[in-house]
């Protein structure tokens, strides 16, 4: 493996396992208060799918390193400029909308992500990916099921919906956007071609506002930045918050 | 007062093919959502293979106080075990 790609595959790895991380840190914010206990064990097992999601990845991508680093010294002792998430996972939790809103965009995504890369030439990634696919299919049916519920039951809760999905369409081109890497990625195999996986996306996405009355939104401006690192100001204090154990105590263990 | 949703009881199956067992119940909405809250709270730790749900008022259950008249007449009945017959080989779920 060139040096080149090398690096491109750990770029892929760690977008992939921050991507995991961080909806998991902000998912695990609903543990003790979700609207009710059923649905706060659903959000919390949705969470700890992501952080067993993000120690794989993350030491997958730790072997691609010189010298080789753990999961968790990628997750706690990397600061913002060097993750590589979607400036969507990272944004504050907000509303209970807000989040079913954010889990659809993000489990149709990685739905289509993890089924194309079941098939990627990297046996690591391809083996993984087939038990990815399957958390990320009941991911999104859970939160396709509550956009239903939600478009279709009071006005308010209609309302706070269409909120989320107009506050969060600005978030959803970047997750397929080309870089070099990408590029690269793909000539190789390792990787899909992110325009096909977003027009399936946006198959997936319409299929399910169209139960529920909801359009797609119309194009705006779109945030972009995470392919380099650069982040919104909320990635910040998650991380803050996150990693303050392992940087106040390093090493700490009990 | 309930002011939760509809109650349901989850019924979970550990192996195709074994019997359904009561393992607990859930509130939800509609059925969708209750067969997703059971599969969440009662099958992360690889309990099962299939879930029937169903919603609590439908099933019928016996009143405490007919249980002696349901009951107790067949406490000494011993002749009703099939105790005087081999059991087949292999039969685990008799």
């Amino acid at each position: 493996m060139t040096m080149e790609l090398k690096e491109a595959l750990q770029k892929f790895l760690l977008r992939l396992g921050d991507n995991a991380l961080i909806q998991g840190q902000r998912l695990s914010e609903w543990c003790s208060r979700a609207p009710m206990l059923e649905e706060d064990i659903a959000l919390s097992n949705l969470a700890l799918d992501h952080i067993g999601r993000a120690q794989v990845l993350l030491d997958y991508a730790g072997h691609t390193f010189g010298e080789i680093k753990t999961a968790d010294e990628l997750a706690f002792r990397r600061s913002e400029r060097e993750y590589y998430n979607f400036l969507m996972a990272e944004l504050p939790t907000g509303n209970f909308a807000f989040t079913i809103a954010k889990q659809l965009f993000l489990s149709a995504y990685e739905d289509l992500l993890y089924e194309a890369l079941c098939e990627s030439t990297d046996t690591h990634l391809s083996a993984f990916s087939l038990k990815a696919v399957k958390e990320a299919r009941y991911h999104f049916s859970h939160a396709a099921d509550w956009c239903m519920r939600l478009g279709l039951g009071t006005a308010e809760s209609h309302d706070k919906m269409v909120d989320a999905i107009h506050d969060l369409w600005a978030y959803t081109h970047e997750f397929f956007e080309m870089s070099d890497c990408d590029l690269l990625l793909l000539q190789h195999g390792i990787a899909p071609d992110q325009e096909k996986l977003k027009k399936n996306w946006l198959d997936k996405i319409g299929k399910v506002f169209m139960r529920t009355g909801f359009s797609i939104p119309q194009d705006t401006y779109q945030h972009r930045g995470s392919r380099q690192g650069i982040h919104t100001e909320h990635l910040g204090h998650l991380l803050c918050e996150m990693q303050y154990l392992q940087r106040s105590y390093p090493d700490a263990s009990w | 007062m309930d002011t939760q949703l509809d109650l349901w009881e989850v019924f979970v199956q550990g192996k195709s093919g074994g019997q359904f067992m009561h393992a607990g119940s859930v509130h939800a909405s509609d059925k969708e959502m209750a067969l997703k809250y059971a599969r969440d709270l009662y099958t992360r730790r690889n309990e099962g293979s299939a879930i029937w749900v169903v919603l609590s008022n439908n099933i019928v259950s016996s009143a405490p106080e007919d249980a002696e008249m349901f009951f107790d007449p067949a406490n000494d009945k011993i002749y009703r075990h099939p105790t005087f017959y081999t059991m087949p080989e292999g039969a685990l779920q008799i």
